[in-house]
């Protein structure tokens, strides 16, 4: 039973890794372009709002938010026991319920947007 | 294990430092609190969407057009880079080594599909956004 559960937690840390790894390098250059007053058009609120309301841009922001917060949650642990934090169950619940409370809210936000 | 086992004296905040190795494993873990800020700053974003006015959205593109947040996403992008993106795909064939047959295909072909994949993909968002 254990080792299931670690197949999956491990499993989700693994597919976090990747999707933030592929998208997230695009994604902080789209911040930057916005933050020094270089909004790409694509990111103007009538193409963001129509990206954000269709079925697979829907799909994948839940998919690229949901599974990162999951990969974070599980490394800030282990750093957590790396700087000597020896509560394991407790940091566990903790960074976990973060991740839930992020997905949840996602998917809360992209059900209104429609 | 024994009642009284020995615990080697460890310097919590800095035992790291004294290794080069683990210098890099440690500059690597806490990239989740990078993955972890972009996350929550992409759900703040739909926040603002989904109050369905170009007002919000604004105010939301507007709340990172400051000095200090484009060094925040510089220096991000570029840490980013270095300890998550290259250091997952140079990770990818030691984590799922791929066997075709009798042969394992070699670690470094694994690696180069890695960055192929990673150009196309950036590629298709930045065309979908308009930035090329």
């Amino acid at each position: 039973m254990a080792i299931a559960r670690k197949a999956i937690v491990w499993g989700l840390f693994a597919a976090g890794g990747t999707v933030s790894s592929f998208i997230f390098p695009a994604l902080i250059l789209l911040f930057l372009l916005v933050s020094s007053g270089h909004t790409p058009i694509g990111l103007e609120y009538e193409p963001a709002r129509a990206f954000a309301a269709g079925l697979l841009g829907k799909i994948a922001l839940f998919v690229v938010i949901s599974l990162s917060l999951w990969h974070a949650a599980h490394r800030l642990r282990v750093v957590f026991h790396d700087f000597g934090v020896r509560r394991d169950q407790l940091v566990a619940k903790a960074v976990y319920l973060v991740a839930a409370v992020g997905t949840l809210m996602a998917a809360f936000y992209l059900f209104l947007i429609n | 294990m024994s009642r009284q086992p020995y615990i080697r004296p460890m310097p919590k905040a800095t035992w790291y430092l004294r290794n080069g190795r683990y210098k890099v494993y440690m500059l690597r873990e806490v990239t989740c609190l990078l993955v972890g800020f972009y996350s929550f700053l992409m759900i703040y974003g739909l926040a603002a969407l989904s109050q369905d006015t170009p007002q919000a959205w604004n105010a939301f593109l507007a709340s990172q057009q400051n000095t200090f947040m484009t060094i925040v996403h510089a220096v991000a992008l570029l840490y980013f880079l270095l300890y998550q993106t290259f250091a997952w795909f140079e990770l990818a064939p030691k984590a799922m080594p791929l066997q075709l047959g009798e042969k394992k295909l070699p670690g470094s072909v694994i690696v180069i599909a890695h960055y192929v994949a990673w150009a196309i993909l950036s590629g298709i968002i930045f065309f979908a956004t308009g930035v090329i």
